[in-house]
């Protein structure tokens, strides 16, 4: 059993069903968002597939996996992405140890 | 070399090398229980139902399902081991209604169209008709599988042949993995060879268009930007050039269906299509403009039906009979295979139509 259900992805418009206005405004940002612009629509949607990762998001990696396929994006070019996204989830921990330091050289004096 | 893939579903006796029990398989299901609306029912709520035909714009002949590839999302289920091919008696037949036809432009398609024997015969004795667009679509491996083919590139030159072929991807994976071992390669030579005699250059009126469909259960993205990415990526890579790239969407009908069910993707895949459901393409689909014609003579509302066996609706049903006007006046016949040329921009064998 899991909280996740696959199925769900589809039903992800009916969040309008319960505050039309705020629904519809977020479904009309996203759309916007993905737009081709100053950058491409290819590239944003590697960038949301790392972020998919970083957000350990599962309906997004289905999405955007699904997307970049569309979109003729080869699966060595997504797992590039995937790592720059864990790269700098750990390097966003990592940097962290800096405060440690920081903490251990002051109360060692 | 190129190395096929697999066997066809007829060879491998599959039960889905059958049209009625693919049929079955469409209309059971997702559709019988109410969870998604049939194609009718779709169509119905948008005030298009029945379909009807509008001026007949293309004759399309399929001239035999046999090819020297096996590949994984094959609608016709062609290969080596189909022995279904037209015979000259038949072509005459179509070449009588060539000459009369209102259409403007002629589609031969196979299996590989070069491998009828009469394949050459036939091209020399349409061309006299003068269609406006001939077409001929070409896998491209056929042009460097055997010497005897070798010279294709210069025989459709001499007839002005608009050749449309298919490639899947820029890379040799994909493409590969979709067509056979070694089908890049020998597409990218036989490409280099259309190239040569003019064909796809830059201004050059030798038409080379391509032809993609997705290499998985997913739909194509848009066809602008594919053709962009196709067009950068061949330049760069292998000097090739091409005029223009239609974007396809594989519909869930023989070797395609197969794949989606044995691969746990067919439910996916068709809400996938239900919901890009767009009714401007079902107002310019393909079965409104083309009549498909079988190796045996049979007439069929598109290539998809003619696969799954669905002759028009018409009392003229055979090539042999053919009166444009009375087949004009017909109802098209839909199933739910149809939610796969309207599914986003549509799909056609001319790429978009919405």
């Amino acid at each position: 059993m899991t909280y996740y259900d696959p199925k769900d992805l589809r039903k992800f418009g009916n969040i309008t069903d319960w505050s039309e206005t705020l629904g519809t405004k977020f479904f009309d940002y996203y759309g916007k968002v993905f737009e081709e612009g100053a950058l491409s629509a290819r590239e944003k949607s590697l960038i949301a597939l790392a972020v998919a990762h970083t957000e350990l998001c599962p309906y997004c990696i289905d999405a955007y996996t699904q997307d970049g396929l569309q979109r003729g994006i080869t699966k060595e070019e997504m797992m590039e992405a995937v790592h720059v996204g864990a790269a700098i989830k750990s390097g966003a921990s990592l940097v962290h140890g800096v405060m440690m330091m920081n903490k251990v050289n002051k109360l060692e004096g | 070399m190129t190395k096929v893939k697999s066997q066809s579903l007829h060879k491998r006796q599959s039960k889905l090398a059958e049209a009625q029990n693919q049929m079955e398989f469409l209309s059971n299901g997702l559709f019988a229980n109410g969870e998604l609306p049939t194609f009718a029912e779709k169509i119905k709520k948008s005030n298009q139902f029945p379909l009807r035909p509008q001026k007949l714009e293309i004759l399309q002949i399929n001239v035999g399902y046999m090819c020297n590839q096996v590949c994984e999302h094959c609608h016709v289920d062609a290969g080596p081991d189909r022995k279904e091919i037209m015979t000259r008696e038949t072509m005459q037949q179509c070449l009588d209604v060539i000459k009369t036809t209102g259409a403007h432009t002629l589609d031969l398609t196979g299996g590989a169209p070069e491998m009828n024997p009469d394949f050459r015969w036939f091209v020399e004795e349409a061309s006299k008709a003068g269609v406006k667009d001939f077409i001929v679509r070409s896998n491209l491996t056929i042009m460097v599988s055997n010497k005897k083919y070798f010279d294709l590139p210069e025989f459709f030159k001499k007839y002005n042949i608009h050749i449309v072929s298919s490639m899947p991807h820029w890379t040799k994976g994909k493409t590969d993995k979709q067509r056979g071992e070694g089908v890049f390669d020998a597409s990218i030579k036989a490409l280099k060879m259309l190239n040569e005699v003019g064909y796809g250059m830059p201004d050059n009126p030798l038409k080379l268009d391509l032809v993609y469909n997705p290499s998985g259960a997913f739909l194509p993205s848009d066809q602008a930007s594919m053709e962009k990415d196709f067009k950068k990526a061949l330049l760069e890579d292998f000097g090739i050039h091409f005029h223009n790239l239609f974007a396809l969407t594989n519909l869930p009908i023989s070797r395609f269906l197969d794949f989606l069910i044995a691969s746990d993707n067919y439910e996916d895949y068709m809400y996938n299509l239900v919901e890009a459901f767009n009714p401007a393409a079902v107002a310019n689909v393909m079965c409104t403009n083309t009549l498909s014609v079988s190796w045996d003579g049979w007439l069929y509302d598109c290539d998809f039906n003619q696969m799954l066996e669905l002759k028009v609706a018409s009392k003229v049903k055979h090539i042999s009979e053919y009166n444009e006007t009375e087949l004009n006046d017909r109802n098209i016949i839909i199933s739910q295979h149809c939610y796969g040329c309207t599914a986003g921009a549509g799909s056609s064998c001319q790429g978009t139509v919405a």
